[in-house]
């Protein structure tokens, strides 16, 4: 493992990952690999959850390609150094901010998206110039053997590498030294994560999960509201880090909530929920047979049915759900939704900020007030108003969570922000020494009036004129004075 | 018994009640803390006077007005940093509204160093303020003058249901950091900085760690010593050298350094006078034990300039050392202290290599009348700043980002870089509850020919847009 990364990192400091058209050609190469390789790519992530191939190629290839060409299109652009505002001291400096990249990367995918959570990464870190460890989830094995497979036939075969295993290979692979970790997961591994990247002041950025609250109030259209949930809810069969976890409405409402996501149902998936091509499984056993524990004692209004060899479970919704119960304890992660009667937008609100902050929080309303309250008295990751998932379709958007759902973000620009080091440089040049004579020892009272005018002074452009003048006007008094006598 | 348990949840419910959310209620903060700063500008001097042997400029110019400024620019700027902002949206969202809302993260704690103990407790507090959260200060226990100013005054001008100050050493500092904060901003050692990171960890706080390391400073042949000398000598002796950012160690020609020692005793005479000791203007070792620890660094290659010490006074002179080996302990640690080691290497690439060989920096300077010399440097190295021809002038600008890369820290502050520092970037998306016939496509069930439609319409897309 430790050979490895050092065959990384030396491949990272020959600097080849650093020009502009390096890491064009490599983007265009991956490009490339999802376009040629589609089908097995298409087939890998079928397997590992039981996905169609409109699925898979909708929810994962899309966004890659989509993100792909986006770095493209505005790479040229983004590792330009940057000029900032300068004030009195600096007014005849180079000043800016240089974009460069933090060395060797480490990624560390999830299962649920096994595809896009590690290529969509790896991009950005590709697009910022670093050289790149991938470790794929080990649940989802197809994918992460097909990405062990193909990437090396594509990209540079020692900067950008695919490490699979378990939790021991991990385990290992977390003791070497990365400059940037970026960790897809649960909160119980983010952990062990950050207190890995601690012993070598490794900045993370955590993708981590929590229950995403989905708040229905009673002025809203409930057949379009209960369709964009039903949508979001059992999308990859629930095992969505911003899936909608449990549902908060008014007490009325359950039933018609219930009656219109069981036509939803339906009319998605048909009347045998088991045949339908669009409906994926659970992951592995282990999940199923930590959902199935969800439901127990619960009130299953419909769905509820399993089948232990194919890892189906129905779309289920439970309602009067105990908020002290099993399935409201824990990150769902499943296809169950537990509506949670409130009284009031007040209660909803104390609900949920008595909880963790999730990754993400949705609110369906005609009252535009009402959502602006639930934003303005919550805080989440990221917010959807009158749909769910959304926002992360957006990469002008960072993608992220706060708290225990995450730190960092990434996506789009974002990805290549956090991958790179903003590193800002002043270039002085070694003329004009004079006037630096103002801030050399011996130090006088007006030496200190004159060290804070120039501190505090703002550059201000349209003064510049006047100002300057006077400015020249004084200094070339004093350098005079005090170069000629 | 938890001395902090109630401090602390006192400072959460009033998080939670919202009071530290409306502009008004900042904006009175920040202004709070201007005042301080104006009202008690001589005990302020007369505190770091007694901690450092700071001079009225070297207060006033790296402490006061560096913290006032800063207050400033956040008065003035306050609304505009919080405004929601807008992103660019893709055929999807079209009709949605889109934008950013920073919101305050909530308990921050910040843990301050010694050196500049004012600006390096007020600067973060500022931004933390600024972006609406409840803070706890835990200043450094060592500047014993500035912490009593701090602990007993500052909370008279701020609001107490959102603020506190908490004293204490290493062992406090521990049981302080078992809690649960929302975010922790430190300045300090990387190796503490290891450990607040761990201990953020249990917790998922997000961190920022301004730390340190060993500054290079390269000096090229072609250049006037006596300029590069004025000014790395101010860099390097300002504040008797406890600065995270002052130029560690020089890297040149022997050639150079045989014109450079001259000129940096003639800088240091001319700053200090022919007895340093008595120069107004040169600051002391914050205590023994650092002191301790420099005046055995001045064992290392051989005293070329100064050398002196005085124990009773924790005094070191201006010192510059050559003849120094890299496995020598100066050239092992962060010397923070007023001592400057001259490592030989013959030309650019040579200090190039030297410089990747170790840990990034916190600061790298390099000197020369050659821009392209300047330039190469910057572009084959890494470090948390850059500047050119000069020592930290960088500092000094508020549009630029202050922080570390890799052991010399993580994340970056100053100017509105604080405020978003401080701040979660909670991404909103409303869409209307109509228009669904748009969302048609995304509903199942799929058949091959919708698939067919949608590779179709990725093909012919000019520009990238996810519309699932």
């Amino acid at each position: 493992m430790e050979h490895e990364v050092q065959r990384v990192r030396q491949a990272f400091l020959s600097g080849r990952s650093r020009p502009l058209r390096f890491r064009l050609q490599q983007l265009e190469a991956l490009r490339r690999m999802v376009q040629e390789r589609e089908k097995d790519i298409l087939a890998a992530i079928g397997s590992d959850l039981c996905k169609s191939e409109f699925n898979a190629y909708s929810q994962e290839v899309i966004a890659v390609l989509g993100e792909i060409d986006f770095m493209l299109e505005n790479l040229p652009e983004w590792i330009t150094a940057k000029p900032v505002k300068k004030n009195l001291l600096t007014m005849l400096d180079e000043a800016y901010l240089q974009p460069q990249p933090l060395g060797v990367v480490l990624i560390i995918g999830a299962w649920n998206y096994p595809f896009v959570l590690t290529i969509q990464p790896l991009i950005g870190a590709i697009a910022a110039g670093n050289a790149v460890i991938i470790k794929p989830s080990e649940l989802s094995e197809n994918t992460a053997t097909i990405l062990a497979k193909l990437l090396p036939q594509y990209l540079d075969q020692d900067l950008y590498i695919v490490i699979n295993g378990g939790v021991e290979e991990t385990t290992e692979l977390l003791k070497q030294r990365f400059d940037h970790i970026l960790y897809t997961g649960n909160t119980t591994v983010g952990k062990i994560v950050m207190e890995a990247a601690a012993k070598h002041l490794t900045p993370v950025t955590l993708e981590l999960g929590g229950k995403s609250p989905c708040y229905i109030d009673k002025d809203c259209d409930l057949d379009i509201v209960c369709r964009r949930i039903t949508w979001g809810k059992y999308m990859n069969c629930g095992q969505t880090c911003i899936a909608p976890d449990y549902i908060l409405c008014e007490a009325s409402l359950q039933n018609q909530i219930v009656q219109k996501i069981k036509e939803t149902v339906k009319e998605f998936y048909g009347e045998n929920v088991k045949e339908s091509p669009d409906y994926e499984r659970i992951i592995n056993h282990r999940h199923f047979k930590r959902i199935l524990s969800l439901l127990e004692g619960q009130k299953i209004a419909f769905g509820g049915e399993t089948d232990e060899a194919t890892r189906y479970i129905a779309p289920t919704v439970l309602t009067d759900v105990d908020p002290k119960t099993k399935v409201m304890q824990e990150e769902i992660f499943g296809p169950v939704l537990p509506i949670v009667p409130v009284k009031n937008v007040d209660e909803a609100i104390n609900f949920i900020n008595e909880r963790e902050k999730p990754l993400a929080l949705y609110v369906f309303s005609h009252n535009h007030k009402l959502i602006k309250r639930m934003i303005d008295e919550t805080s989440s990751g990221g917010v959807t108003g009158n749909d769910v998932i959304m926002h992360f379709m957006l990469n002008s958007f960072p993608f992220g969570g706060v708290g225990s759902s995450g730190m960092g973000a990434y996506h789009g620009k974002h990805t290549f922000d956090t991958f790179s080091h903003q590193r800002p440089c002043l270039l002085k040049s070694l003329k004009r020494e004079g006037a630096n004579k103002l801030r050399y020892p011996p130090n006088s009272q007006s030496k200190v009036y004159w060290g804070k005018f120039f501190l505090l002074k703002r550059f201000n452009k349209e003064k510049l004129g006047l100002l300057l003048l006077t400015f020249l006007g004084i200094v070339a008094a004093v350098l005079v004075k005090a170069e000629y006598y | 018994m938890d001395p902090f348990e109630d401090t602390l949840r006192r400072l959460r419910e009033t998080f939670h009640a919202g009071h530290t959310r409306p502009a008004e209620f900042r904006a009175a903060q920040l202004r709070g803390l201007g005042h301080f700063l104006q009202d008690n500008k001589q005990l302020l001097h007369d505190a770091l006077a007694q901690d450092l042997h700071k001079s009225a400029f070297e207060s006033e110019v790296s402490e006061v007005a560096i913290s006032q400024g800063e207050v400033t620019l956040a008065l003035r700027n306050l609304r505009a940093w919080m405004k929601d902002e807008h992103v660019p949206k893709n055929l999807a969202t079209q009709l949605d509204s889109a934008f950013i809302r920073k919101e305050p993260f909530g308990l921050v704690l910040i843990i301050a160093p010694w050196n500049y103990p004012i600006n390096l407790t007020l600067v973060p507090l500022v931004g933390a303020l600024a972006a609406g959260n409840c803070v706890v200060l835990k200043p450094s226990e060592i500047s014993q003058g500035t912490e009593k100013v701090l602990a007993e005054v500052l909370p008279r001008y701020l609001d107490q249901s959102c603020f506190a100050v908490v004293l204490g050493g290493p062992e406090e500092t521990g049981q302080l950091l078992k809690h649960k904060f929302d975010y922790i901003f430190f300045t300090g050692s990387p190796r503490v900085g290891k450990i607040v990171m761990t201990a953020a960890a249990k917790h998922l706080t997000p961190v920022t760690l301004e730390l340190g390391g060993k500054n290079p400073c390269y000096v090229d042949d072609n250049c006037d010593p006596q300029i590069v000398a004025n000014r790395v000598a101010w860099f390097r002796y300002f504040n008797a050298g406890q600065t995270c950012v002052a130029p560690d160690y020089l890297l040149c020609s022997p050639e150079m350094q045989e014109r450079l020692l001259p000129a940096l005793q003639s800088a240091i005479t001319r700053f200090y006078g022919n007895d340093p000791q008595s120069s107004p203007n040169l600051g002391r070792i914050i205590n023994q034990k650092q002191f301790q620890r420099l005046r055995a660094l001045l064992g290392c290659g051989r005293v070329a300039i100064g050398g002196q010490s005085d124990e009773c006074d924790r005094y070191i002179a201006p010192t510059v050392l050559v003849d120094v080996q890299e496995t020598e302990p100066v050239m092992q640690e962060e010397i923070f202290g007023p001592i400057l080691p001259i490592v030989n290497v013959r030309g650019v690439d040579e200090a190039i290599e030297f410089i990747n060989r170790r840990e990034k920096p916190l600061a790298l300077y390099a000197f020369s009348n050659s821009s392209q010399v300047v330039r190469r440097i910057l572009a084959q190295t890494s470090s948390g700043g850059f500047c050119g021809n000069d020592g930290f002038m960088h500092m000094t600008l508020a549009s630029l980002p202050f922080g570390g890369v890799g052991a010399s820290g993580i994340g970056r502050y100053h100017g509105k870089f604080s405020f978003d520092t401080f701040s979660h970037h909670r991404a909103c998306l409303l869409r209307s509850p109509g228009m669904e016939k748009l969302n048609a496509i995304r509903y199942p069930p799929h058949s091959p020919r919708r698939l067919r439609v949608l590779l179709v319409a990725m093909e012919a897309r000019g520009c990238s847009c996810t519309l699932l």
